[in-house]
């Protein structure tokens, strides 16, 4: 190992922010809420209890993916049969309509060069959060609710 | 003339704004057209209703990707009704958030297209007056389109001459679906008095036509009909130019609307070799029709193409010519293209400034 490798591995590194930054009842199953975190627009879908996030803005052409519609995945194998899959997983931009599935960001379309950043969300007792290292700016954390805590 | 373009400097390209070449408005409730028109035509709205040659009377012929007959999603306007019939949120969401200077309103409405020709040309003459009352008259920033009955070439001018003198119209409209095919006589009067008044004709592709939207008859998906519409901006090109219309009118200014502009290299290359091997059958065109291409039309640049390679694309719009081509972003509808995001080819800042305004500014004498 060379001193310099060395002096790299001996920097510590960037710490996960923690973000509380919904409540978990703000956002109905099915629907979204836009949130911005440290200058980041970032869409959150409730799908089925789970909560998923992508950034925002469309790599497309720039609509904003929280004012697209949620929708199952469409698959065929032979003309005339269709499989629905997967229900509340993707969400289809508002003006051009790239599915985006919501677990990896990913466009259905072209995965590899159109694709948002997904990130961790994790639902936590209000009584978990009022002793933890989380920035909350918004919310008067209350120890009975449960919050959406998102980690850039 | 090329040089002094080409000295224009970046920050003019940053700091300039952009014309948008086609921005449709829309009544705030489905009757609002009836308010414009003399009580004769009104009664019989009432009683017959408006028909055209569409399959479906009300809606479109296909369910369209999003709601509202394929509107952007985020485009109804929170004081209530249908997307771009409120001027205020037109104004936020196009002409601020997108720095429009000028937007050339492109009306879609049956008037053009309706069965009762009489009715047609009394539709075309409210929806002119709908323009300049709802929008172009308190917005500056929007000007107005001539409509025209253009299957009744005399009624189709004497709208225009009546409306040629309102500087706020830039342009004359008309559907590519006529009933015959657009370089045939019956249209020429309104080629004649097009040329007269310098007005350019926009061919807007739409839902709207006597034809269906392909020559085997209706498709069965929206998809298909999507890229149908360069298909129906195809015929009219070859049907002017091989009908000799710019030999008779070499000044007349065409302008081709929403049907996409890669498809320009191969028509031409395909129709100047024909030309060259049967110039005789046709030889009241003189010259060869990718020259009429390059002097006689326009072509707006929204869906923009998107191919794998984006310097594909820039090899086919510099064949084309910067100069030919003009932005516009088709507000509210789904397949709207931003100023800021449409172009992903790099584009110089000269080519930028010809296409995102200067072109649309000399054509259409917006200054």
């Amino acid at each position: 190992m060379t001193s310099a490798q060395a002096e790299v591995k001996a920097r510590p590194k960037r710490e996960a922010s923690r973000h509380v930054v919904a409540r978990v009842d703000e956002i109905a199953e099915g629907k979204s809420k836009l949130v911005n975190v440290e200058g980041r627009a970032i869409a959150i879908f409730n799908v089925k209890g789970e909560y998923l996030a992508i950034a925002n803005r469309c790599p497309h052409e720039g609509a904003d993916l929280c004012r697209g519609s949620v929708v199952p995945l469409i698959e065929s194998d032979t003309p005339g049969v269709v499989r629905l899959s997967r229900h509340g997983e993707l969400v289809r931009c508002p003006w051009h309509g790239w599915e985006f599935d919501l677990r990896t960001g990913k466009s259905w379309c072209d995965p590899s060069r159109t694709r948002v950043k997904s990130y961790d969300v994790k639902v936590e007792r209000g009584a978990a959060l009022v002793e933890g290292p989380y920035q909350t700016e918004v919310y008067k954390i209350s120890v009975e609710d449960e919050y959406l805590v998102l980690e850039l | 003339m090329e040089s002094s373009v080409l000295e224009r400097t970046e920050d003019k390209a940053e700091t300039l704004g952009v014309v948008d070449c086609d921005v449709h408005p829309a009544f705030s409730r489905p009757d609002q057209l009836s308010d414009y028109l003399p009580e004769r035509w009104k009664q019989h709205v009432r009683d017959y209703a408006i028909r055209s040659a569409n399959p479906l009377l009300g809606t479109l012929p296909y369910p369209r990707l999003t709601p509202g007959n394929g509107m952007r999603r985020d485009s109804w306007p929170p004081a209530g009704g249908p997307p771009a019939s409120d001027l205020d949120f037109l104004r936020e969401q196009l002409l601020e958030q997108c720095n429009i200077e000028i937007g050339i309103l492109q009306p879609l409405a049956a008037g053009s297209v309706a069965f009762n020709m009489e009715l047609g040309a009394a539709l075309c003459s409210a929806l002119n007056d709908w323009q300049i009352d709802k929008f172009a008259g308190p917005e500056p920033r929007l000007r107005a389109s001539i409509c025209i009955p253009q299957e009744d070439a005399k009624e189709a001018v004497a709208e225009i001459d009546k409306r040629v003198t309102d500087r706020r119209f830039v342009q004359i409209a008309m559907p590519p679906r006529t009933i015959e095919p657009a370089g045939r006589k019956r249209y020429w009067p309104i080629y004649e008095a097009a040329e007269h008044y310098g007005l350019p004709i926009g061919l807007h592709t739409s839902a709207f036509g006597y034809r269906p939207n392909t020559p085997s008859g209706w498709t069965s998906f929206y998809l298909e009909e999507h890229f149908a519409a360069s298909n129906s901006l195809q015929t009219v090109m070859s049907s002017m130019i091989l009908e000799g219309v710019f030999e008779q009118f070499p000044k007349l200014k065409i302008v081709l609307v929403e049907g996409g502009f890669s498809w320009l290299p191969s028509l031409f290359w395909r129709m100047d070799r024909e030309w060259k091997r049967m110039r005789s059958e046709v030889p009241h065109v003189k010259r060869k029709p990718s020259e009429y291409a390059a002097e006689n039309f326009w072509y707006t640049t929204q869906p923009i193409e998107e191919p794998e390679k984006n310097t594909h694309l820039l090899d086919i719009l510099r064949w084309i010519g910067p100069d030919r081509l003009m932005f516009s972003t088709d507000y509210p509808h789904w397949d709207f293209d931003d100023p800021r995001y449409a172009f992903k080819v790099p584009l110089t800042p000269a080519e930028k400034n010809a296409i995102f305004r200067d072109n649309a500014m000399k054509l259409f004498r917006l200054q």
